[in-house]
C-alpha cells in the first residue's frame, strides 16, 4: 500500500501511462482523420527514401570497397643485401618507433623466394636454382593505421640506414585513396542533401494539415492543455508517417539489391571490388531507412506545430 | 475571489483598451459586464484567464497573481477557470463526449472518473442523448450547452462567459441562462460579458458597466442601462 502511494506520487510528476496511451491513440487517429494529407506526407517520405535507399546501398558498397583497398595498402621495405642481423634489428626498432604504423611483419629472403615461387606456379620451379644464392632482399611489411599516412611513413623509412628501397605502388595508391576519399564525401553530401530536402517537403506537407488544425490547437490551449500535451500526438503522428513512408522504399531497395546481388555479382566482380552480401546489408539498410523516415517525420511534424503553440 | 488593481491594457499599436480599472468580485457572485461594443468588455474578462495580458496593474484570482505568472503555468490557471465563448470553441472533429472529456484528459484524470464526470455534466445540460454526435450535428444552443459542460466539468471556482448568448435566439438564450444560474447556485462565481438587455434586466444580478476602458457603473441588482 505504501509502495502504491509512493508510486502514484512519482507518476504525477512524469506522465501517466494512460496519458501516453492517449497520445499514441490520438496520433494514430490523426493519420486517418487527415486523409489525403496523410497520403501526401507519406508520398513525400516514400519518394525521398527511395532515392536515399539507393544512395545508401551504393555508399555502403563504396565504403566497403574503399576499406578493402585501404586495407591492402602496405609499404614494403627492402633491406640492403649487405645488411647484417643487427642492422636489420635496428631498422625494425626504428620502424616500430613510428607512431602512425599499425602493423609490422618481417619476411626473410627465403620466405620471399618461397612466396614468389608459389605465385609463379609451374614456372616457379626454375627459381629453385636461386635457393643456394638468393638474390632477393629481406622485407619489412608495414601498414599504417590511416592509409593517408602511407606516403609520409614511406618517405621516412626510406631515409633509414641499410634500407635499399621502399615501395607501396605509389601512383596507384595515391589515386585510389584520393578517389575513395572524394567518393565518400560526395556520397555523404548527397545523402545529407536528400534528407534535408525530405524534411523540408514533409514539414511543409504536415504544416498544411496543421494549419488546418491551428484553430483546434488554440482551443486545446484555452481548455488548459500544456504544449507538450498537444505536441505528443503530433510527435507520434509524424513518426508513424515516417515509418509508413519508409516501408515501400525498404521493400523496393531490398528487392532490387537482392536481384542485383544475385545476378550481377559474377559479372562485376573484380579482384578488389566485392559487393556486400544481401544478408547483413539488408537489415542495415532497412534499419537506416526506417530511422531516417521516423526522424524526418517527427522533425517535420514537431517543427511545424511549434508556431501554433503560442496562444 | 478576483481582484483587479489599477489594471490597464494598451495594445502594441497604441490603442488603450482598459485604463486603471479597479474591481473586486467575491466567491459565488454572479456578475454581468455590460457596455457598448469596443468598450473593453472582452478585454476585461479575457484578462481573468490570461488570454489577454495586462500591461499595468495587478490581477489576482484566488490569491494567484496573473501578471507574474510564468508562461508554462497558464494551462494550469485555465484548468481552474471554466470559460464559455460566444463561438463555442468546440473541437470540430471530436464528439460531444470527447470534447468534454478533453478538459479532464489534460489533467490526467482516471478514465473511470472521466466517464462519471462527463455523464454528470451532460445530464446537467440535458444533452446525454447527443453524447456521440459531433458539434456540427448540433444546434447553436446545444453547442453552447456542450461548451458550458466542458467549462464546468473540472469543478472550477469561477466560470467566465464572453457573450455566451451572442449567437443564440432569445428562447435558447434563456435555456443557457438557466444553466448558468444553476451553476451559480452551486457556489461557482459566474462572470458574464453580455449585450442582452432582456437578460440583464430580467435576471437581476450585479452589473458592471464599461465605457472607454473604464468602469462607469457598478451596482447590485442593476439594470442594463443602454438601449438594446
Amino acid at each position: 500500500m505504501v509502495e502504491l502511494c509512493a508510486m502514484s506520487i512519482e507518476v504525477n510528476t512524469v506522465m501517466k501511462l494512460r496519458t501516453v496511451g492517449r497520445h499514441i491513440r490520438e496520433g494514430g487517429k490523426n493519420i486517418y482523420r487527415n486523409g489525403w494529407m496523410t497520403v501526401a506526407s507519406i508520398g513525400a517520405v516514400t519518394t525521398t527514401l527511395l532515392l536515399v535507399g539507393i544512395f545508401v546501398a551504393l555508399m555502403l558498397n563504396l565504403n566497403q570497397m574503399a576499406n578493402n583497398v585501404e586495407d591492402d595498402v602496405e609499404i614494403r621495405v627492402l633491406v640492403d643485401l649487405t645488411a647484417q642481423e643487427d642492422d636489420i634489428q635496428k631498422i625494425e626498432a626504428k620502424i616500430r618507433d613510428i607512431t602512425e604504423i599499425s602493423s609490422l611483419d618481417f619476411s626473410s629472403k627465403e620466405e620471399e623466394l618461397e612466396s614468389l615461387m608459389e605465385t609463379m606456379g609451374e614456372d616457379g620451379k626454375q627459381w629453385e636454382l636461386f635457393e643456394q644464392d638468393n638474390p632477393l632482399n629481406d622485407v619489412f611489411v608495414v601498414k599504417t593505421a590511416d592509409p593517408i599516412d602511407t606516403f609520409d611513413v614511406a618517405d621516412e623509412i626510406a631515409t633509414f640506414d641499410n634500407v635499399d628501397e621502399v615501395t607501396y605502388g605509389q601512383q596507384v595508391v595515391e589515386k585510389l585513396l584520393k578517389f575513395t576519399k572524394y567518393a565518400r564525401y560526395i556520397g555523404i553530401g548527397l545523402i545529407v542533401g536528400l534528407v534535408f530536402t525530405a524534411i523540408f517537403l514533409i514539414s511543409n506537407t504536415i504544416k498544411l494539415t496543421i494549419t488546418a488544425r491551428s484553430k483546434e490547437i488554440g482551443i486545446m490551449k484555452l481548455v488548459g492543455a500544456t504544449n507538450s500535451f498537444i505536441r505528443w500526438p503530433f510527435f507520434i503522428e509524424g513518426m508513424l508517417l515516417g515509418i509508413l513512408g519508409s516501408l515501400i522504399p525498404i521493400g523496393v531497395t531490398l528487392g532490387a539489391y537482392y536481384y542485383v546481388y544475385n545476378n550481377l555479382r559474377e559479372k562485376i566482380n573484380f579482384s578488389f571490388v566485392e559487393i556486400i552480401p544481401f544478408d547483413p546489408l539488408a537489415w542495415q539498410l532497412a534499419l537506416i531507412l526506417l530511422a531516417i523516415g521516423a526522424f524526418i517525420g517527427v522533425w517535420g511534424s514537431v517543427m511545424s506545430v511549434r508556431k501554433f503553440l503560442k496562444v | 475571489m478576483i481582484e483587479m488593481k489599477d489594471v490597464s491594457k494598451t495594445y502594441p499599436n497604441g490603442v488603450s483598451a482598459l485604463n486603471e480599472v479597479n474591481l473586486s468580485i467575491e466567491q459565488g457572485e454572479f456578475v454581468y459586464v455590460v457596455g457598448p461594443s469596443g468598450a473593453g468588455k472582452s478585454t476585461l474578462v479575457g484578462m481573468m484567464y490570461r488570454e489577454e495580458k495586462a500591461t499595468g496593474g495587478s490581477i489576482s484570482i484566488n490569491g494567484v497573481y496573473l501578471n507574474k505568472m510564468k508562461e508554462r503555468k497558464i494551462p494550469h490557471l485555465r484548468r481552474d477557470i471554466g470559460v464559455v465563448y460566444q463561438d463555442f470553441k468546440l473541437l470540430p472533429r471530436l464528439t460531444v463526449y470527447e470534447n468534454i472529456a478533453f478538459a479532464l484528459e489534460v489533467i490526467e484524470e482516471t478514465p473511470k472518473n472521466i466517464r462519471r464526470r462527463v455523464m454528470e455534466v451532460l445530464d446537467l445540460v440535458n444533452l446525454k442523448h447527443k453524447a456521440r454526435h459531433i458539434p456540427d450535428e448540433l444546434s447553436g444552443g446545444e453547442q453552447q450547452r456542450v461548451s458550458i459542460a466542458r467549462a464546468i466539468v473540472n469543478h472550477p471556482k469561477t466560470v467566465i462567459a464572453d457573450e455566451p448568448t451572442g449567437n443564440l435566439d432569445p428562447e435558447t438564450s434563456w435555456e443557457i441562462m438557466r444553466i448558468f444560474e444553476e451553476i451559480n447556485a452551486r457556489g461557482t462565481t459566474v462572470i458574464m460579458a453580455t449585450h442582452s438587455k432582456d437578460i440583464v434586466n430580467t435576471m437581476k444580478k450585479r452589473v458592471i458597466a464599461v465605457e472607454n476602458g473604464r468602469i462607469v457603473r457598478d451596482e447590485h441588482r442593476g439594470e442594463y442601462g443602454y438601449e438594446a
